[in-house]
């Protein structure tokens, strides 16, 4: 994919990356210095203050005539810090590799809401765009002074301004500002978060002059991450620091009754510290922490078996009491769609509570002192741990200097931001700087968990073979049981256990389609949380929250209703979706794989291999997505191999076609991990899913053979998300394409061998 | 605490610990070599390999007294940017990790399968990597970049 690329550059951006991060990694107080330009530039002074309306907030020229991007999200590994590079050069006219992005760090960076709904590009790089190309006038402003002619007489390349035709009369970026300040204003929209926004007199480019913008560019983390050269938020370590690991309860809802400090006297400089019902171990050596928080002799209050357990979590939910109901979407009248000479079609789908499970438990590092304080985390709003570790510390938010650094992953409110709040607890309780790290079971067990649903589903279809009603609902746990964010203690563990008054929200979500039934209704309904305190069952945000359950359930009734009427399913969304857009999508891919129409299940009998292949489709905001599944089903082991997929991909206007390829890739691949394998496991008395062996993931022999993309550029669209859009409807197409293969739905996911057998034997 | 003495990546080192303690906990802190990853600390996902005597292991679990007098190998002493092993060169050229944390037990079991079976078909190469996790869902990247490194070292061969 990458071939143009010449060892040289390759050389140099790594070099560059790394730097950046051995910073972090070997020296973290040098990164408290601010990372921007020197002053003594030509406009040198006082960097003004991190303010949005501030262009020196986003831009910075550096003396060499580098370009530095101050970017408020993070970049988890698809590539966004370069495609802001390539937003910000595009603007600026200069090289791409001219441009450094910096991220969530919270002292030289604004608070633009983190990693949050893939709005990286779409919400993320407006400001920066804006600034940019506002940068950009106001420096040919400077040299049109500097160079006695109209600033519409000069030319820009590669941050050279020049008199058009008179190449030798010239002045750099470095020349006007470099290492100084613009000290100017732009025009701040007095929003924070991902609708942070500003603008300047300038306008930015438009799409059809754009050079770097829609070119495949290397992302600039892959290199260091290849050769170690770099540095993850686990890998700092500050001197004097403690290792922290908490001890959690082995039953969900019990708290300590009693603490043997004791029980760990043989491992040297363990010491157990213990506030409310918050129990941690800290020690000097970080396999002593392990060790000794392991032995520790903790005496928990009597198990109350709050939970359900697994096999009855569906009746649970079935039978809850709702705390809210939401009929987001309705048009026509329902009762009187379904009171007519129809038949009804009906179904019922369910989705299981699932785990983050990152890569590695969470990390977090923090030193408090009495007036300030630093953070390391991985978390991927970084403002927003910041703003926690300022609470839980009784510090003003400026009082502490947030600094994201990558961590094992992140899809959401995954553990990260309780590692912060128990790393900022520990260091307050002990003086020291401490280092937490969990444990495989806080990034399995103890995480928040992406909420558990059952969606029912009913259509009436009149003589004529129409949808004439299509009711819709969700009914499952809050995705916002717990804020999505850790700037409140109050939703993290250690809040909860020290006693924190609890504030849940409520939310779901409904199908993004543009099926253009007469008489509809899309509602979601939330239930109240298993246990509210303190549970390894709260839920909340996991990559593209609540989307994999609800078109798992809403695009395999759309195939029902496409056989229900005797159509092919690809044909009826074709007739039934009302969005161009859309209906591009599904016919791009479709086209692409090869389709053939069939309007019922093309099963066969008899034995071995089963082959089939389903389609879904779903909007995800403003990013319209169609995904064929082929696949193999062995009926004897209940085996469903995802062997190829071909996705058509609209995201409006593509900002670096590689880069989104592999977030197309690996939103797939996560996608097909969850709909075939991921289910938290639990009894009455705790979750049992604590490992990868009791929580299982997609492996290589499971990854699929082909992956074929057909990415639908639309220059004239501004750019939407890409990061959420593709894992939502991976679900729905392999239980499509199983049908394809059976004849037999699977409207409970995972669709494990146990599962898929289960299906088989109902219908046999 | 008895000391342990044996080679990471060509140096002789020696560390002072309880001799049960895993060699993951030697490597990142004593020795401050951080590309092992904790990622479980059970054997199950591979973040923490290294090569001991050239064959991938899980650091996680191999107590460090079990390392005396051998030869141990992390990524860093797998290949550098400007004497890149052919599988580091093929990861890059593909772009493979995203959050990268696990990819450090994929390089170094890839590199191994590269020594020891260098023609392995795509079966063959899935099975190498049979219990290696990767949460972002890079694992067709990964099997490109390994069939990549199989042409350039029979390239290089012939």
């Amino acid at each position: 994919m990458s071939d143009h690329i010449t060892p040289a550059s390759q050389r140099r951006r790594f070099l560059q990356a790394a730097g950046a991060l051995v910073v972090c990694a070997l020296a973290p107080t040098s990164v408290l210095a601010d990372p921007a330009p020197a002053a003594g530039g030509k406009s040198a002074g006082k960097k003004p203050l991190l303010r949005p309306e501030e262009l020196d907030s986003w831009i910075a020229i550096t003396p060499d005539g580098r370009v530095i991007a101050y970017y408020g999200k993070v970049d988890l590994g698809q590539g966004l810090e370069v495609a802001i590079a390539q937003i910000v050069a595009e603007e600026l006219d200069v090289g791409v590799d001219k441009v450094d992005v910096v991220m969530g760090n919270t002292s030289v960076c604004l608070n633009q809401g983190g990693a949050s709904s893939a709005l990286g590009v779409q919400a993320g790089a407006r400001p920066l765009r804006n600034a940019a190309a506002e940068a950009r006038r106001l420096l040919l402003d400077m040299a049109s002074h500097k160079l006695g002619v109209a600033p519409d007489s000069l030319v820009v390349d590669d941050g050279r301004i020049a008199v058009r035709g008179v190449a030798a009369k010239s002045v750099s970026y470095a020349d006007l500002v470099g290492g100084g300040y613009f000290n100017a204003q732009v025009e701040w929209n007095k929003q924070n978060g991902n609708q942070m926004n500003v603008s300047g007199k300038a306008k930015p480019k438009p799409p059809s002059e754009y050079k770097v913008v829609g070119k495949s560019v290397d992302r600039r983390d892959v290199a260091w991450k290849i050769f170690g050269t770099g540095g993850y938020v686990s890998d700092i370590s500050v001197p004097n620091m403690l290792h922290g690991r908490v001890v959690r309860t082995p039953h969900a809802g019990s708290v300590p009754v009693k603490v043997d400090a004791a029980s760990i006297k043989a491992f040297p400089g363990a010491r157990v510290i213990h506030e409310k019902n918050f129990v941690a171990v800290v020690a000097e050596r970080e396999w002593d922490a392990v060790s000794a928080a392991r032995v520790l002799a903790v005496t928990w209050s009597e198990p109350t078996n709050p939970l359900p357990g697994a096999d009855k979590l569906f009746d649970h939910i079935r039978a809850a009491k709702v705390v809210q109901r939401d009929e987001e979407a309705q048009k026509g009248d329902l009762a009187k769609a379904f009171s007519g000479e129809v038949r009804v079609v009906e179904a019922e789908f369910e989705w299981p509570f699932q785990s983050h499970a990152s890569m590695g438990p969470a990390c977090a590092l923090v030193d408090a002192t009495p007036g300030n304080a630093r953070l390391w985390t991985g978390s991927q709003k970084p403002h927003h741990a910041r703003d926690g570790v300022a609470r839980i510390l009784g510090l003003e938010p400026d009082q502490v200097h947030g600094i994201y650094v990558v961590g094992p992953g992140s899809y959401g409110r995954n553990d990260a931001g309780d590692a912060a709040i128990d790393a900022a607890l520990l260091s307050k309780l002990t003086g020291r700087p401490v280092r937490v790290q969990g444990m495989r079971i806080d990034g399995t067990a103890w995480d928040p968990k992406a909420p558990a649903s059952v969606h029912r589903a009913r259509a009436a279809i009149d003589g004529a073979g129409h949808v004439v009603g299509y009711d819709f609902t969700s009914r499952g746990f809050s995705r916002a049981d717990i804020n999505s964010n850790e700037s409140d203690p109050r939703h993290s563990l250690a809040g909860m256990e020290l006693g924190m008054p609890l504030k849940p929200g409520q939310d779901f979500g409904i199908p993004a389609e543009t099926y253009g039934f007469a008489n509809k209704m899309l509602a979601w309904e939330t239930i109240p949380p298993l246990l509210d305190r303190s549970s390894p069952l709260r839920t909340s945000h996991m990559r593209d929250p609540v989307g994999l359950q609800i078109q798992f359930a809403s695009e395999q009734f759309i195939d029902e209703l496409a056989i229900a009427t005797g159509v092919d399913p690809v044909e009826f969304r074709l007739r039934n979706l009302t969005g161009e857009r859309d209906r591009a999508v599904v016919k791009a891919a479709a086209e692409k794989a090869g389709w053939k129409a069939a309007p019922k299940s093309r099963a066969t009998k008899g034995g071995g291999v089963l082959k089939g292949r389903g389609i879904a489709y779903a909007q995800r905001g403003g990013t319209v997505l169609a995904v064929v599944a082929e696949i193999d089903v062995e009926p004897e082991s209940g085996r469903i191999w995802g062997r190829k997929f071909t996705v058509a991909h609209d995201c409006g206007l593509v900002v670096n076609p590689q880069g989104l390829r592999h977030t197309i890739e690996g939103g797939l691949v996560q996608g097909l991990s969850r709909a075939l394998f991921e289910e938290v496991r639990f009894d009455t008395n705790m979750v049992t899913s604590v490992d990868w062996g009791s929580y299982p993931i997609l492996e290589m022999s499971d990854a699929p053979e082909t992956i074929d993309i057909v990415l639908i550029d639309r220059p004239e669209v501004a750019p939407t998300g890409a990061g959420e859009a593709t894992c939502r409807v991976i679900p729905a197409a392999l239980a499509n394409a199983f049908f394809d293969a059976t004849g037999v739905r699977l409207r409970r996911a995972p669709m494990t061998p146990e599962n898929v057998k289960k299906a088989l034997a109902r219908s046999a | 605490m008895p000391t342990v003495k044996f080679n990471v990546d060509g140096k002789r080192v020696s560390i002072d610990a309880s001799p049960d303690m895993p060699l993951l906990y030697a490597l990142r802190d004593d020795l401050k070599l951080n590309n092992p990853k904790f990622g479980c600390g059970l054997g199950q996902c591979g973040a923490c390999t290294v090569q001991l005597d050239g064959v991938p292991v899980r650091s996680c679990l191999l107590p460090v007294a079990a390392v005396e007098g051998k030869q141990v190998k992390t990524l860093r002493g797998l290949g550098t940017p400007e004497k890149p092993h052919p599988i580091q060169t093929a990861f890059v050229q593909e772009q493979v990790p995203q959050c990268g944390y696990c990819i450090n037990g994929w390089v170094m079991t890839a590199a191994a399968l590269l020594e020891t079976n260098p023609k392995a078909n795509d079966a063959q190469i899935r099975e190498a990597c049979a219990g290696l996790k990767c949460r972002c869902g890079a694992h067709v990247a990964i099997l490109r970049a390994i069939k990549r490194a199989q042409t350039t070292v029979a390239q290089e061969t012939t």
